[in-house]
């Protein structure tokens, strides 16, 4: 049985930015979560915090809201951090 | 002062339990330099073989108090971070965290925020991030009108129970609705089902689609919330999410 409170170990799989915003602030050296950018893909423009994250593979992955397609690919190793940015056409900080 | 992303040490002051399988942790952190209400922190755990593995917990206190946090986890079964903090640490212990992280599910009694109408969705533990929202209002006298619809499945699972009838009873605007899926008590006045599209609608009418919206939850209650939002004319940049998994466990 299926509750508001039940954690699906399927669905749940996919959350969002928001849980890996850690790892994004390590990678990026700034808060990441409030952060637009395009989808490369599609176009779509999201905050990082409204992308799918995947976080049950081998590094992290962020998708497209819209199309599912891969946004940002994060992999921490014993000696850094590499972070593929191909699915994405830009992303906007904000001057503090 | 250390940076927000450089693990530090926490030494637990405080353990206390909220329901059955629900536990909060007190954490002092004598280099904090505070955080925004909705904000969570990563948690490493390093056995002696060196094997680590890390966890985001939402932050459950308000940003006033100082030098130190609650979290507030409930144990999965099969997890590997909670079980260990549920059974094994006790007052004293030390912990690493690093944080606060994130900056966009954060609510702050200041600027428009104070005082437009806010309106709370959680499911479960969900609800961590929003009573640290609720607890920052109180702190700040905020009186903007707020709503808070709360699933769980049982009243003994309701976590924070006391303290949100204190909060509601306080007269500052703040109105709480219950929906227990699974069982109620004789003469339970909430709702007694899955939030969807009517519940919302009814509880969200008197704050008008003017309001602020945060929903916490498993992603299945996250996507209904916000879906049902958006469709009856809130701005999808005012309806922040956060979804949590398994692997918040």
């Amino acid at each position: 049985m299926v509750d508001d409170t039940t954690i699906d170990p399927v669905a749940d799989q996919v959350l969002d930015g928001n849980a890996v915003a850690g790892i994004l602030a390590v990678a990026f050296g700034a808060e990441m979560t409030a952060v637009p950018g395009e989808c490369a893909h599609c176009g779509t423009i999201n905050v990082v915090a409204a992308m799918r994250a995947y976080v049950r593979a081998p590094g992290t992955v962020l998708r497209c809201p819209a199309c599912d397609g891969v946004v940002l690919r994060i992999v921490e190793t014993p000696t850094g951090t590499l972070v593929d940015v191909r699915g994405v056409a830009w992303l906007r900080f904000e001057r503090a | 002062m250390a940076s927000p992303i450089a693990w530090r040490l926490a030494t637990v002051t405080g353990v206390r339990d909220e329901t059955p399988t629900v536990r909060s942790f007190t954490l002092s952190i004598p280099d904090w330099a505070g955080h925004r209400a909705g904000q969570h922190v990563d948690l490493r755990l390093t056995a002696a073989d060196g094997y680590s593995v890390e966890r985001s917990y939402s932050i459950a206190s308000e940003p006033e108090r100082l030098r130190e946090i609650d979290l507030t986890v409930e144990r999965i079964e099969d997890g590997e971070v909670s079980p260990f903090l549920h059974d094994v640490v006790v007052p004293g212990d030390r912990i690493e965290v690093r944080g606060p992280i994130g900056g966009y599910f954060v609510w702050e009694a200041s600027g428009a925020m104070a005082t437009e109408p806010l309106f709370l969705v959680a499911g479960g533990s969900g609800v961590v991030p929003l009573m640290a929202m609720l607890r920052h209002r109180a702190r700040t006298g905020a009186h903007n009108p707020a709503r808070l619809l709360f699933s769980s499945r049982h009243l003994e699972e309701v976590i924070y129970r006391e303290e949100l009838d204190r909060l509601a009873a306080a007269g500052d605007g703040l109105e709480v609705a219950h929906t227990l899926t699974r069982s109620q008590p004789p003469g339970w006045m909430g709702f007694a089902r899955r939030i969807d599209d009517r519940m919302i609608g009814e509880v969200l009418a008197p704050l008008g689609s003017g309001a602020r919206s945060f929903i916490c939850g498993p992603t299945a209650l996250v996507e209904v919330a916000a879906n049902t939002l958006v469709r009856i004319g809130l701005p999808a940049d005012r309806v922040r999410t956060e979804r949590f998994g398994p692997t918040g466990t």
